[in-house]
This record gives structure tokens, sequence and C-alpha cells, in this order.
């Protein structure tokens, strides 16, 4: 018997939290990981690619197509880095406050293997040039079946996962009737309720609509059905991104610069207000469509918006937790606090830079969603800069991290000073290269430049010459960023194989000892499920049947213009 | 719970901004009519001609009154059908007398396009079986461009045509030449 399994089969004994993790687990965590920063790499490499297309003076060789290494890029860094991350670093947030037994860490194996293997299948059809149609597939482009086969893969994959972490959850409950949840394993449960309720919508419009129609079981297809389902789902993938970072912004990141926990029960009803909002929302994408009624559009939009809520809550919370945790440490005055912050902890600084990325990212949002304002920046490149604010900053530098101490503690590693310092060029890299890139997007958006777009002098017009200094300029960001990426490459390889063996914590963050008890009503589940099925139904019902029962003659495939 | 009194001034503050914006919207949605474009009006994506709108010599730009203007467009991968001139040759410039109001009415025949005159608010998605309709006025002179925002296959970028909005009166006269 290993060291690390007696010691698990200790703390079992005396049932210690947080609780170690055994060699085993560690090496199903890892291959998440694996995963993820494969895919960081290769859909960093196509970004760089775009980008320079886009500037006009680069061609792609071998007839290698510009909308294959967008759909490539949007599949592997949207689809596959972010599951595969979310997954691992959920099962590890279990393992650490609830515990994985032998027999749930064998159907992690096989959540991981049912999504690797549907990754393969889609990355396979992508290569080939059979599915150029984007991550969203909109009907009727038509890829090849074991495009759409490969990426119901990956999502039944991660529903096994969902079933294993409430699993966890639940045995962990049964030995602890009288108290709480962990906060982590609070959190982790709702983001998978969210991910499986919101999920059936994209797996019924690949299962019933897509599959069928692209083996030619059925002629045609509902091209605004499968577009409702798609955003139905499309909307809640955002928060599914966003939720683990606000995990270890709420509960980790304390831990880290030596404060508490703000607010347990404040963090909890936070994720409860997610996971009522995130939902009901998905028209706001649908906006400047002609099939749906307005109301009902302006009804989902006002939905939409109640996220504000919960976001200004964990904005609050955030900087409450800077401040009190500077106070601490004897910080006076009205900004000094700010100064104690552990400027030289990248385990700090790349999660801080994500944060303070969503002001502008959280405000374009906002724009985004506003009824008539969509009409302008709808599928400009604007909407590109903004989702490269959130996800491709917000949630990606507080993945990277994560991955500064996820890593290390999984191989027994240490994370040392000079990784520290290279992470901290890393991030500071990616913060500039963002900048000019996003800022570059939102821009060209504002002046009518397309996204989803290859380069193209529209005919000569004085707009699109306008628009060419822009993408100029985003392929300057672009490789700044792709720099970002290799270094982030070489510090994960760093952290698998070659930094010096050692100890590296897992930072759980506790409350203050004088901490407000939580009140045992939020962990209600029936109540949260049946509210946020209730919203759902009262947000689509109506416009689902009028979608249904109105619909125009349906769509054959098309498959010759890709 | 406990709520700490600054986060409840936050959350105060925050919560009525939010409902000050919603009612913005509610106000220019409901009251002043500005809704995105949704009418819901459906067309079969392989008999466009079935509507009068789309029938050959009804494409591109007729004048219907003295500032009013109607542009009918069919929509295909890659190209948009503005109808043709008088020598036949496809028309892919209109002209558009400033100030004028315009109805755009755009269909498309195969799969999912955008339609959209950079730079205004003319923005809308064009999908199979659906006439996407939208009523503006065009006050800015100069010339824009008319472009695909929704990725419809191979040839996506290459999908264009200009929008001249003329200043001068002569422009009303020429308003369908090119």
């Amino acid at each position: 018997m290993s060291l690390a399994m007696k010691q698990q089969q200790q703390n079992e004994e005396i049932n210690l939290t947080p609780l170690s993790i055994a060699k085993p687990e560690a090496k199903l965590y890892l291959s998440f990981m694996y995963v993820a920063f494969i895919s960081l790499f290769i859909g960093g490499l196509m970004g760089l690619l775009q980008v320079l297309v886009r500037s006009g003076d680069f061609e792609l060789p071998l007839g290698i197509g510009y909308y294959q290494i967008l759909t490539l890029h949007g599949v592997i860094l949207a689809l596959v880095l972010t599951t595969f991350f979310i997954i691992g670093f959920q099962y590890s947030l279990l393992g650490k406050t609830v515990g994985m037994s032998a027999k749930q860490r064998k159907l992690g194996w096989l959540s991981f293997w049912t999504m690797t293997v549907g990754t393969a299948l889609t990355a396979t059809a992508i290569l080939l040039g059979k599915a150029n149609v984007l991550y969203t597939f909109y009907a009727p482009l038509k890829a090849h079946p074991i495009f759409y086969i490969g990426l119901a893969l990956v999502v039944v994959g991660t529903w096994i996962a969902a079933l294993v972490n409430w699993h966890q959850v639940y045995v962990w409950k049964k030995a602890h009737p009288n108290q709480k949840t962990p906060l982590l394993a609070f959190m982790v449960t709702i983001n998978m309720i969210m991910w499986v309720i919101c999920s059936l919508g994209v797996a019924v419009t690949v299962l019933v609509q897509f599959i069928p129609w692209s083996l030619g079981y059925t002629e045609t297809i509902n091209v605004l059905l499968s577009r409702t389902l798609f955003w139905y789902f499309g909307h809640p993938l955002v928060y599914f991104w966003l939720l683990p970072a606000y995990m270890a912004w709420y509960a980790i990141i304390p831990k880290i610069i030596g404060g508490k926990i703000f607010s347990d029960s404040l963090a909890r009803l936070s994720f409860i207000l997610f996971l009522f909002f995130s939902i009901p929302v998905g028209f706001h994408h649908q906006l400047t469509e002609p099939g749906i009624d307005p109301t009902w559009k302006f009804i989902q939009v006002v939905l939409t918006f109640m996220v504000i809520i919960p976001s200004l809550m964990t904005a609050f919370s955030m900087f409450a937790m800077f401040e009190t945790t500077g106070r601490k440490q004897g910080a006076t005055g009205l900004f000094d606090w700010f100064k104690k912050l552990p400027w030289k902890d990248v385990r700090f600084v790349a999660p801080f830079v994500g944060m303070l990325a969503f002001i502008p990212g959280g405000a374009g949002g906002i724009i985004n969603a506003s009824h008539q304002l969509n009409t302008l920046v709808h599928n400009t490149i604007w909407v590109t800069g903004h989702f490269h604010l959130t996800i491709a900053t917000t949630v990606l530098l507080t993945f990277f991290g994560i991955a500064y101490w996820l890593i290390p503690h999984l191989t027994g590693r240490k994370l040392t000073p000079k990784i520290h310092k290279l992470g901290i060029y890393q991030t500071i890299i990616w913060a500039v290269g963002m900048l000019i890139m996003s800022g570059a997007m939102h821009i060209q958006g504002l002046l009518g430049g397309p996204r989803r777009s290859s380069f193209s002098e529209y005919g000569g017009t004085e707009q699109a010459a306008e628009w060419a200094g822009y993408q100029a300029a985003q392929a300057v960001g672009g490789a700044l960023l792709f720099i970002g990426i290799v270094l982030m490459i070489y510090i994960f390889m760093d952290l698998l194989a070659f930094a010096p063996k050692g100890e590296e914590e897992y930072p759980i963050a506790e409350e203050e000892e004088d901490a407000q008890p939580t009140p045992s009503w939020m962990e209600n589940w029936k109540l949260w499920i049946g509210i946020t099925i209730a919203l759902i139904l009262f947000a689509y019902t109506i416009p689902m049947i009028d979608i249904i029962q109105n619909a125009p003659p349906g769509s054959p495939p098309f498959d010759n213009i890709l | 719970m406990h709520l700490h009194k600054y986060e409840k001034i936050w959350l105060i503050f925050g919560g009525a901004s939010l409902v000050l914006f919603l009612a913005i919207l509610g106000f220019g949605a409901f009251y002043l009519g500005t809704h995105p474009q949704s009418h819901g009006v459906t067309i079969d994506p392989e008999n466009v001609e079935a509507n009068e709108a789309f029938q050959r010599e009804n494409l591109g730009i007729t004048q219907v009154d003295d500032d009013k203007y109607i542009v009918n467009v069919v929509a295909s991968a890659f190209n948009y059908d503005l109808g043709s001139d008088e020598d036949g040759n496809a028309v892919s410039h209109l002209e558009i007398p400033k100030g004028s109001t315009v109805l755009f009415q755009v269909v498309s025949t195969d799969v999912v396009h955008g339609f959209n005159v950079a730079g205004t608010n003319v923005n809308m998605m064009v999908e199979p079986g659906y006439i996407s309709s939208m009523e503006v006025q065009l006050n800015k002179a100069g010339e824009y461009t008319l472009l695909c925002n929704e990725y419809c296959g191979v040839g996506h970028h290459m999908m264009h045509a200009t929008v001249e909005v003329v200043d001068d009166e002569s422009g009303n006269e020429t308003a369908a030449a090119e």
C-alpha cells in the first residue's frame, strides 16, 4: 500500500477536511488537464492563423480553409478546453472536500474516455474538412454525421461526470447528516444541475434533429427550432464556464491571499441566482431573427438582466474580501489594503487580472443583450471582442491561476519562484495582447465589421479599408496571445515533470470564526430545481409552441457550399 | 442571512439602475415600437417567387411614394440578388436618397445569411422560411457596405454589395439606376 493511500485511509477514518488526494485520483484529474492544455495549444495556433489571414498578408498553405481552422478554434477552445478543465477541476474539488470512492473513480474514468472518444470523432470530421460548420453548427449547413455523434458523446461524458459528482455529495451528506455541504461541493452541485438541464436542449437538437437529418433518415430540418434549442443551451454554456472561475474567486483566492471567505451564505445565494437566470434567456442571442415574437424576446431580455444581481454580489464580495484581508494585515487609510495584496503570487495575480477584464466584459454583455442596442452589434466582430474578454480572459486567466497550484499538487511538485515570475509575465503578455486584440475588435465591430469572416476587401469599399487597419492590430494582439500560450504550455510541462518534488498546497479558504451561520434552507434542492424549471417553462413554452406550429417548410441539408 | 450595510447600498443602487435600464428598453420597445425585426412571416424557401415581392422583376429598389422605397432582396450562397438593370446586368449597387424611408425585405433560398448595411441599424438574420424585414430612414449620406454577417459557407466573405445614401435632389430620379 502506497503512502498516499495509507494517508487517504487514515483521513477517511478520522474524517479530516480537506481530504488528501491519492495517486489514482490525481491521475484521473490530471488526464482531464492533459486534454485541456493540448487543446489550448491547438486552438491557440488556429487563432494565430486566423488573425494572420485576416491581416490580409498571409494565406493558408496546403488548401486548408479559413472556416476549417475557425471551426477547429471554436470547438476545441470553447467546447473541449473548457469542458475538460472544468470537469477535471470539479472532480478534484469534490475529491478534496467530500471524497471519491474507488467506484466513483472508475465511473470518472468512464466519463473521461466517453468525452475523449467524442472529441476525437468530432476532431476527425473537422480535420478531414467534412465539418466546416463552425462550433454553432447552424442548420441547414450540414457536417458529416460523425461531427454530431462526437459532440453528443462529449455531452454524455459530462452527464456521467454530473451523476458521479452528485453521488459524491450524496454519500458525504449521508455520513454528515447535520452539517452543511462544503461550499465548493455546493457550488459544483449547482453548476452540474445547470449544465445537465441546459445540455438537454443541445442533446435534443443533435439526437432528434441533426443526426437523423445528416444520415439522410429525415429529409428536412426545422431551422428555427434547432437554433432555439441550441441557444437554450448556448447561453448557460457561458455560465458553465464562468461558475468554476467564481468557485475559485469565492472559496480559493481568500486562502491564497491569507484571508477568509467573505460570506458563505452570500456565495451560495449568488450561485442559486445564477442557476435560476442562466437558462431562460437564450433569445437574447436570437434578437435579430425573423421568426420569434418580439414580446417573448423582451421577456427573455428582462430575465437575462437578472444575472446582474449575483454578478454585483460577486464583485462586492471580492473587493470586500480583499479589503478585509488587507486591513487585517495592518493596512490603514482608504486604499492601502490594495498594496497589501500578494502581487508576486501568480496564483492571485492571474485571476485578479481576469476579474478586472470582467468589468468591461460584463458591461459589453449588457449592451449585447439590450433588446434594441443588439441590432447595432449583432454578428459584428464586437461580439468576438466581447467573449474574448469574458471567456478568453476572465475565465481562462482564472483557470491558469488554478493550474499553477493544482498541477504541482497533483504531480507532487512545487510551484517555484521562477514559475511565479514566468506566470506573472504570462499574465501581463495576455493582458496586453488581449487589450490590443479585443480593443480593436470592439472598435471595428462598432464600425460595422463582421465577425466569422475571412479577409475580404468587400469590393474595395472605404469601410472595408478602414476595417483592415483594425484587423492588422488584431494580428499584433493575437501574436502576443500566442506567445502567452506557448509560455503557458512551457509552465504546464514544467509543473508536470520538471519542477522540484515537494508538496504544493491545495488552497481551500475557511470562514471567519465569528461568521454568521449559513441558513439551512440554502440546501433546499427541490425548491431550487423547481424554480429553475418553472422559469424555463414560463420563458419558452409559448414561443416554442409558436415556432413549431407556425413553422415554414423545413430545409434540406447543404454541404456542397462548405 | 446577514448582508453588510455597504453591500445593501451597493445592491439597492445596482438593482435600481437595473430597473431604470429595463424601463428604458421597455419604453423603447413597447411605446416607441423599436423592437428588433420579428414578424414571423413565413415563405417557402424553395419557391420564394410565390410571393410577389420576390419575383425577379420586383427585386432591387422600387420607389413607392415621394420619399418611400422598397428594397427586395433574395439572398443565396454567396450573393444578394438585387435584380438587374436595363442591360440585364446584375445590380450590386443601390442608391437611396438621403432622408427617405426604406423598407428592406430579404429572404434566403438556401442557408442562414446575415443582411447588414454596415454601420447602420439595418442588421437582420435571414433564415430560410421567413421574410426578414425592417423599415429605416437613412439620414447620413455616404457609401455603405452591404454584407453577409452570418457564416454561410466557403464564399461567405465574398457576399456583398454597396448601398449609397445620396445627398442631392437628383438622387430621386437615378435611385434605381446603375
